[in-house]
Order: C-alpha cells, then sequence, then structure tokens
C-alpha cells in the first residue's frame, strides 16, 4: 500500500522553519530555546503522525523534484525510515532542553550558531531517514556533514580547529572519494539511484556484473563513514572536542546513526539480501564489523577520559547494527534495527550524564570520579541503568538487541558471530561497570561536598533521567519496534 | 527555406534586437556626461536586452532541434558571406547568462569604477554585444567578427582599470587569444575552401576525408582550448583575472571561458565527428590533468582572486570531460557546468570584489575572519563557496553529476580520477571558507553588504538552489538538441 503524502516534507520542514526562527531571535535567548523546544515537540508529532500508516503495513513516498530519468529529489517512508525519524527527532526533545542548562551554566559563546546548526542537523537527519533514494540520500548526509563542522569546531581554539579538520576530513573526503563514484556506478549499471520496495530483490538488475557491484558496495561501505567502521573512526574520538550536547545527540544518535542507517538502508534497498547472499559480501562485512566491535570495546578500556571511553564504545555499538544486517536474515536485521533505538536511547543518556558531571564538578576523568555518585545519585543512577543496557543486560533495552543478534547468529549458524558477541559483552561489562562501582563504592562524600546533594541543573538532570527510564521502558515493552520493524520483511 | 532554420516569427527581428541593444544603448551614452546618468542609462539598457532575451526564452520552442528565430541576410555575396543568425537549446542557454550576468556586472562596478566611467560602461555594453553575437552566429565569418570583437573590450577592462601588472597581464592575454583566433580563422577557411559556404549548419555532419578533420580540429582545437582554458594553455588566465577589475574577471570568467567549450560543442564535434572520437582521449586526459592540477593549485593559493581564477581551470576540466563522453549526460553536464560555473564562479568572484572594496587586499589572511564582522556576506560567501566544490542540493552538484555518470558509463578510469578533483575541490573551498569565517578572532571596522550589493547577489542565489534543486526545466530547454547531436555522433561512430 503505497500512499503519497507530503508528512515527511512537513516534518523536515517545521525543523527548517525552527531553524530560521532560532537564527532570527538570536536577540532574545529565551525565545530562541522556546522555538528550539517547540520545533523538536511538534517535529516529533509530525513523525508520529506517520506511525499509523506504516503501522498498517504502508509505505509513504513523495517526489519532489526529478533531477535526471531515475534520479529524484523524493521521500519513501518505511519502518526502517520511520524507526530513525522517530529516534532522532524525540531525542531533539530532550537535546533541546538539557542544551539549555548546559550552555548557560558553561556561558558558552556563539549561541545562536550552535542552535541554528543544531537544528540543521537534525533537518539533515530527517532527511537521511526519509530518503526515497540515493540521490535525496546523499543530499541530506552531505547537509549533516557541513552543518555539524561548526558544532564540532565551537570552542574556535586550537583542539577545536584540529577536531573539525579530522571530521571534515574524513567524513567529506569519504563522501565525495567513495560514496560518490558509488552512487554513479549504481546509477550506471542499473539507471534508477531510487530504492527499491523488497528488501530481498534490491534494484540491481540480474547478471550485473559482480565485480563491478562488489566494487560498488565496497565504496558504499566505505563512503559512509559516519558509521565509523574501523578503520574510518578515527574522526569521532576527534568530535569529542565539542560541547557535550552535540556528542550527545550528534555523535550518539543523529549523525553516526545516519551513517549506519545509510549502510544499512544501502545493503537492504539498494543491494538486497539476495545479492549480497549470493556474492557472499554478507558475511565478509559480519566479520570485518566484528573487528571493529572487538577492538573498539578493547581501545574503551584504555580510555580514561569519559567522553573517550563513551565515543569508543559508540563506535564498537554501531558495529552491532551493521552486524545483524549483514547476517541478512530477518532475525538478524531485526535485531540490528531495532539497537538504533536501544543505543540512542542509552548512549545519550550516557553522555548527557558526563556533561552533567562535568558542568556540576567540572570532570572528565573517570579516575577523578570516586565516590561521584553520593553527590549526584540521579544522573550516577541514571548512567548505571543506561551502561547495563549497553551491556546487554534484561530489562534494559540493549538486551533485547543481544536477544535477537544471538538469535539471527545462531539461525544462521555462525559460530564465530555468537563468540563475538559474548565476548563484546565481557568487554562491554569490563568497560562499564567500573565506571558505576566508582561513582557509588569508592571514594568519600565528604571528598565532594559538605552540603549534600551536588546535580547539574534541573534542565539537565530531567532529560538523562527520563531517557534512562525510556531504556527500561524499551527494554520491558520492545514490541511497538518489533512490531513496525517486521512491516519490512 | 533553409532545412536548418526556422525564421523569426515575430514583426521584428528578435535575435538582432538583443544583440544591438546593448549597443543602441551605448549610442546614448555617447552623447553623456553626467556619470550617474551613465550609469543609469546602462543599467536600463542591461535590463531592457535581458528582457527581449526572456522573451526569446518564454517564446523557444524546446521540441525541435532546427535552429530558431532564423534571420539571414546576404552581406559579402561573392563569397557568401551571409548575415546569419539562430540559436538551438545550446546557444539559449549561453544567451540567457550573459543577459542575466550583465545587469548584475554594471550595478556591481557602481562604486568600485571611479576613473572613466563613461569609457567603462560602453565597453561592458560592446562586450555584451559581442557575446551575444556569438552565440547567435550561424555564419563562421560573423562569428569570428564577434569573437573577435570581443578582445578589444576585454582588453580595455584590464588594461585601464586593472590592477597594478595589469600591462603584462591584458598583454598576455590579448596575445595568446589572438594566437588562438589565427588558428580559428584557418579552420575556417579551410572549411570554406571545401564546402563554398561560410553557413555553421551546412558545414556539420558532412562527410569529410579524416585527414581534413584531423588538421581541421587540430586548428579548432588550439582556438578553443586556450580560450577554455585548458591544460597546458592555462597560463593566461590567472593573470588576466588577478588584474582585471571584478567585472572583468566575472565577464572572463561567467562567459568568455564558455566561448572555447561552445566552439568544441558548436564546431569540433558536429563538423569534424571523426577527429573528434579520435582526440578524446587525449582530451579526456588534459581535462582530468586540468582538474587535479587546478584543484592542488588552488590548495597552496593565497591570493584569494588567484584561488577562483585556478577553481575556473579544474571546473572547466570536468566541461570538457563531458563534452568528450560523447553521450547525452556527459553533454548535458557540460552545458550544466557552463552555466553553473558562469553563476557560480562568477558570484565567487563579485563576492571577492566585495571584499577587495572594503579592505584593499585580496590575501585570504587580510580577509580573514568575517563571519562575525559581516554575516550576511558570509551567508552568500558560504552558499557560492559550497556550490563551488559541487555541494548536492546546488547548481553544480547536479552538472558534476550528469558528467560523472556520462564519465563512468564511458571509462570508468577517468571517472575514479575526476572524482579526485572533486575531493581536491572540497578540500580547498572548505579551507577558504574556514580561513574566511573563522581565521582572525579580531574586530575591524568592515562594513556588512550594503543593499545594492544583495540585489545583484540574490538572483544568483536563487539560481544556485533552483538548478540544483529542480533542474528539470533547464534540462527541457537544452534536451531536444542534445540528444540529436548524441545521435548524429552515433550514427557517425557506426
Amino acid at each position: 500500500m503505497v500512499i503519497e503524502s507530503a508528512l515527511p516534507l512537513l516534518s523536515m520542514g517545521i525543523v527548517f522553519v525552527s531553524a530560521i526562527l532560532i537564527m532570527a531571535s538570536r536577540k532574545s535567548p529565551n525565545i530562541r530555546e522556546f522555538w528550539s523546544i517547540g520545533g523538536a515537540i511538534l517535529t516529533f508529532l509530525t513523525v508520529m503522525a506517520m506511525v499509523p500508516i506504516i503501522w498498517e503495513g504502508g509505505v509513504i513516498k513523495y517526489t519532489l523534484s526529478t533531477i535526471a530519468p531515475g534520479i529524484s529529489l523524493n521521500f519513501r517512508v518505511d519502518a526502517l525510515s520511520l524507526i530513525f525519524g522517530i529516534v532522532s527527532s524525540f531525542l531533539w526533545i530532550f537535546a533541546s532542553i538539557y542544551n539549555i542548562g548546559y550552555m548557560r551554566t558553561l556561558k558558552e559563546h556563539a549561541q545562536t550558531r550552535y542552535y541554528t546548526c543544531f537544528a540543521a542537523a537534525i533537518l539533515g537527519a530527517q532527511g537521511v531517514s526519509y530518503a526515497g533514494g540515493l540521490f535525496t540520500l546523499y543530499l541530506f548526509y552531505e547537509v549533516i556533514s557541513l552543518f555539524t563542522y561548526p558544532l564540532v569546531a565551537h570552542h574556535q581554539d586550537a583542539d577545536g580547529y584540529a577536531g573539525a579538520k579530522k571530521y571534515v576530513i574524513y567524513l567529506v573526503g569519504t563522501s565525495k572519494g567513495f560514496l560518490l563514484p558509488a552512487v554513479i556506478l549504481t546509477y550506471v549499471m542499473t539507471g534508477t539511484l531510487d530504492f527499491a520496495d523488497n528488501i530481498h530483490t534490491g534494484i540491481f538488475p540480474a547478471g550485473s556484473d559482480s565485480i563491478w557491484v562488489t566494487v560498488t558496495y565496497i565504496l558504499f561501505v566505505a563512503g559512509f563513514a559516519k558509521a565509523a567502521i574501523m578503520p574510518l573512526h578515527n574522526w569521532l574520538p576527534s568530535a569529542m572536542v565539542a560541547p557535550t550536547p552535540v556528542s550527545a545527540l550528534l555523535h550518539a544518535v543523529a549523525v553516526v546513526k545516519a551513517g549506519v542507517f545509510s549502510i544499512s538502508r544501502v545493503m537492504l534497498s539498494t543491494f538486497g539480501t539476495n545479492i549480497l547472499n549470493d556474492l557472499g559480501i554478507g558475511i565478509v562485512t559480519a566479520y570485518v564489523v566484528s573487528f571493529t566491535i572487538l577492538t573498539a570495546s578493547i581501545i574503551a578500556l584504555t580510555k580514561d577520559d569519559l567522553k573517550a571511553r563513551l565515543a569508543y564504545s559508540t563506535v564498537s555499538q554501531l558495529s552491532y547494527i551493521i552486524l545483524g544486517i549483514a547476517l541478512l536474515d530477518n532475525t538478524g536485521v531485526l535485531g540490528g534495527i531495532i539497537h538504533i533505538v536501544n543505543h540512542g536511547f542509552s548512549k545519550i543518556t550516557l553522555f548527557f550524564c558526563a556533561g552533567a558531571i562535568f558542568v556540576a564538578h567540572n570532570k572528565r576523568k573517570i579516575s577523578d570520579m570516586a565516590g561521584i555518585g553520593h553527590v549526584m545519585p540521579f544522573t550516577m543512577g541514571a548512567f548505571a541503568i543506561a551502561s547495563l543496557s549497553m551491556i546487554g543486560v534484561p530489562p534494559v533495552a540493549g538486551f533485547t538487541t543481544k536477544w535477537y543478534l544471538l538469535n539471527g547468529a545462531l539461525e544462521i549458524s555462525s559460530i564465530p558471530i555468537v563468540a563475538v558477541l559474548m565476548v563484546s559483552s565481557l568487554l562491554n561489562a569490563g568497560y562499564f561497570v567500573p565506571i558505576t562501582i566508582r561513582a557509588f563504592f569508592q571514594g568519600k562524600k565528604s571528598d565532594w561536598s559538605t552540603s549534600g546533594i551536588k546535580e547539574a541543573p534541573l534542565t539537565m538532570v530531567a532529560p538523562l533521567v527520563i531517557t534512562a527510564l525510556i531504556s527500561v521502558l524499551l527494554g520491558f515493552y520492545p514490541d511497538f519496534f518489533v512490531t513496525l520493524i517486521s512491516n519490512l520483511f | 527555406m533553409l532545412p536548418y532554420l526556422t525564421m523569426n516569427p515575430f514583426g521584428f527581428p528578435v535575435l538582432s534586437t538583443t544583440i544591438f541593444m546593448p549597443l543602441f544603448g551605448v549610442l546614448f551614452i555617447l552623447f553623456m556626461s553626467n556619470e550617474k546618468a551613465i550609469k543609469v542609462a546602462a543599467m536600463i539598457t542591461a535590463l531592457l536586452t535581458l528582457a527581449v532575451s526572456a522573451f526569446l526564452f518564454v517564446n523557444f520552442d524546446p521540441t525541435t532541434t532546427i535552429f530558431q528565430f532564423g534571420e539571414r541576410i546576404s552581406w559579402v555575396s561573392s563569397f557568401n558571406i551571409n548575415y546569419m543568425l539562430g540559436i538551438d537549446g545550446i546557444s539559449i542557454m549561453l544567451i540567457l547568462l550573459t543577459t542575466i550576468i550583465s545587469p548584475i556586472a554594471v550595478l556591481s562596478s557602481w562604486k568600485a569604477i571611479q576613473t572613466r566611467v563613461k569609457e567603462f560602461m560602453i565597453s561592458i555594453l560592446i562586450m555584451e554585444t559581442a557575446m551575444i553575437g556569438v552565440f547567435c552566429s550561424l555564419d563562421f565569418i560573423l562569428f569570428y567578427f564577434f569573437w573577435e570583437a570581443m578582445l578589444i573590450p576585454m582588453y580595455l577592462l584590464i588594461a585601464i582599470w586593472g590592477g597594478p601588472n595589469k600591462d603584462y597581464a591584458s598583454l598576455k592575454f590579448f596575445i595568446y587569444t589572438l594566437f588562438g583566433s589565427v588558428f580559428l580563422l584557418v579552420a575556417i577557411i579551410a572549411i570554406y575552401l571545401v564546402n563554398g559556404t561560410f553557413s555553421i549548419p551546412e558545414a556539420m555532419f558532412k562527410d569529410y576525408t579524416f585527414q581534413f578533420q584531423f588538421w581541421v580540429f587540430l586548428a579548432f582545437g588550439i582556438a578553443f582550448a586556450i580560450k577554455v582554458p585548458m591544460f597546458p594553455f592555462h597560463t593566461w588566465l590567472p593573470a588576466a583575472h588577478t588584474e582585471a577589475p571584478t567585472v572583468g574577471s566575472v565577464f572572463l570568467a561567467s562567459i568568455l571561458l564558455k566561448m572555447g567549450t561552445y566552439g568544441f560543442m558548436r564546431f569540433c564535434l558536429p563538423i569534424v565527428p571523426q577527429a573528434s572520437f579520435y582526440f578524446a582521449p587525449l582530451m579526456i586526459v588534459l581535462s582530468i590533468i586540468g582538474i587535479i592540477y587546478g584543484g592542488f593549485v588552488c590548495l597552496s593559493q593565497t591570493d584569494m582572486k588567484k584561488l577562483v581564477a585556478y577553481s575556473s581551470v579544474a571546473h572547466m576540466g570536468f566541461v570538457i570531460l563531458g563534452i568528450f563522453t560523447f553521450s547525452i549526460y556527459g553533454f548535458v553536464g557540460a552545458l550544466f557546468q557552463m552555466l553553473n560555473h558562469g553563476i557560480t564562479t562568477g558570484g565567487l568572484f563579485l563576492l571577492v570584489g566585495m571584499v577587495y572594496e572594503r579592505t584593499h587586499s585580496r590575501q585570504i589572511y587580510d580577509n580573514a575572519g568575517l563571519g562575525k564582522i559581516m554575516p550576511i556576506y558570509m551567508f552568500f560567501f558560504g552558499l557560492f563557496a559550497v556550490s563551488s566544490f559541487a555541494f548536492p542540493g546546488t547548481n553544480s552538484f547536479v552538472g558534476e553529476l550528469y558528467v560523472l555518470i556520462g564519465a563512468f558509463a564511458v571509462n570508468k578510469t577517468a571517472g575514479f580520477f575526476a572524482v579526485v578533483g572533486a575531493v581536491v575541490a572540497a578540500a580547498y573551498m572548505l579551507k577558504l571558507l574556514k580561513q574566511v569565517a573563522w581565521g582572525r578572532e579580531d574586530k575591524r571596522d568592515i562594513k556588512d553588504m550594503n543593499l545594492r550589493e544583495i540585489i545583484y547577489m540574490v538572483p544568483l542565489a536563487i539560481f544556485v538552489l533552483w538548478v540544483g534543486l529542480f533542474p528539470r526545466p533547464f534540462v527541457n530547454v537544452m534536451e531536444y538538441t542534445l540528444v540529436n547531436l548524441a545521435t548524429q555522433l552515433d550514427k557517425v561512430s557506426h
């Protein structure tokens, strides 16, 4: 059932208008932040308006303009799109509230630019989710790169510029150097850039030259460097020079998920599971990302800077999503896609916590955080919950992912992948559990405060508590997203 | 009745009107002495020309491959030379580009030109007449006449209103292009001797011997390659750009460079197709060298204007690459890139000129850190800079996409090399953008863009996004002509 509707365009339009309004009200911060939060809520509601259609098994399509035969600026919303659309718009609400506390407490400069670019990055993420073809996907993918650059370089000091330079070289370099030729090769071979409606068939005609199909596939995976698959992951730890809300929403959710989402989308809707199976590149991809999962976790173990540890954790967790898709069977794909949601909520919580610790106590290093749980019980409690999700402990969200991924790996009887999942859970526990232990069971309260609890402002604590609670809720009740994703099959 | 020309259906010669409208304006300006009045008169003339060309565009029939709005008067009957005009899907776009850029050029020099305003405006308008004339001519001699006529006002623009090194630059420009013109004339005469006519359409797709085609292609090739300019004939360009006044650079980049690529499309492909096929590998290699070399030279520039000038070498490489893929995608992409380069690089030169008027320096460092000081300027600069490296959603991306599709379909190696150039383009433009936005922290007393400057940048900015997001209306106008060209070439190749 295909429904012609401009709803995806409307949701992006709202983000666009919010960005303009944010820019226009530079003189009064309260109004500016009002637009940011209002825009986020309105966008989320518009996205939710699409749910009933997709829930019923429908697909929303809308073509804005034609560029060339088979190439258009078009939108297509299915369950995969909607999952990413919901996550990025819903978490934008919390990030907007959190931003207020963070940016005002630290008296950051250029806040209007910051909020505008933040909204523009969300616009890009929304566009990537609803892209109906590679042209649209490429367009919004680049919009994200362009507008997150000023956010990474926000502090405009040597570190900021160095991080941002690396960021732009990795992201724009790969998207121009690898992604663009991949898109063009696809067009030359198939005559279209639109996505297929069936995740098994893809758009490549039977008899396509398997070598060039493989080359194109490799170029795609390398071109979407936002997915941070090793060895193209290095920009992500460097991007941590950005203010923490940026790391939270963009470098744990919107930007990196745009990368994994794009790879998933291309694997499912451009290539299709059949051709990936026939060429045997699904399982190769699974091994490549398994390497990333394990290596990034090991590196995370060595990091004392909390944000750096979280960044490597993100690198590792993103590859779970691609691992699930690369298993190419329904259970695995389901596990991969649902991790977009699970990781999104849990990881944003963790980054929110890191920012709250920095704002309240000016601490970045894990080794300095002994006993911090006594003065920041809410923050560190949320941190503990979210890290359980990362490890995959029931009933927190991450467990659902592990469950489906393990089932998917067993269904294709891949013992190495099962082993990778088990080892990686141990590694996750290895770098997350000590933080919680140190926060609550080491150090003395008297080291921190004489007057009891000292949390960050409410606008920061409330969002992180809510996202942590939602992480639990998702673990208890995964049905909504599971049912939604099942529409893909 | 000629099979290749539909006569002008209107009560007045619409093409001649477009061509000579600016010259008509010059007649009035000659008798004026008030500088303000001269500027206003020049502006009105340029706008009237734009209006006539818009009329042309509206009435253009995009569903035929025959030259339209034809005019034909015998000129020198003993040599069978005719005053013959007509346009197709290729020329209409370039005429429109010319008539859009001209009023912008007048407006942009409102304050910048303080000396010899009258002569300056006259030069601009004569340039406009010559440029439109080139795109409308269907007779070789007429074409050559307009082609050479462009040279003089352009030379004057650089030599009189140019920078400190203007004598060297203007002479280099003059000698280089004159050198090319000689070869053009030789080719024209060679074709006349075989055909007995100077009619351009009548010379197309005839069965010339390969040897004849070989030499004619070489002669045309040198003339046009200099004009484009293609590597290794590009050295006059940076010199001319850096010394020329803003308007000179804008005309040079936006329209004059297109003369070369227009020549390849209009003459080389249809008149000497076999030689074009023969030389295609060489042309593709040279175009790719231009793309990559131009990009790397840009990376090391400290002078904004030189950077934009060298980026032209790279951009025009894409046009040549598109043309010599002989595919419909390549052709559409090439024509798009001509227009896009005209708008985007023209826009960048205007922006460089704007900041030069304020800081009197073209060095990137002197114009760095404008983000806070000139936010409106930064908006435009950002838009045109990302358009320049073919950011998706802007005009250049559509053109580059078409060219690359053509290139990859014909030769994947060429495609991958061109992609390297595209990556380098992103590198130097983002580097420049970052410098101009954030390169310095200190506060300086520089005023942001004024209303006049915003007025002439807005149409260009609209074009950047319009073509980037909704290119089909433009493709429709050029498609028939280009498909016809591709089909005819295909026939020859078999």
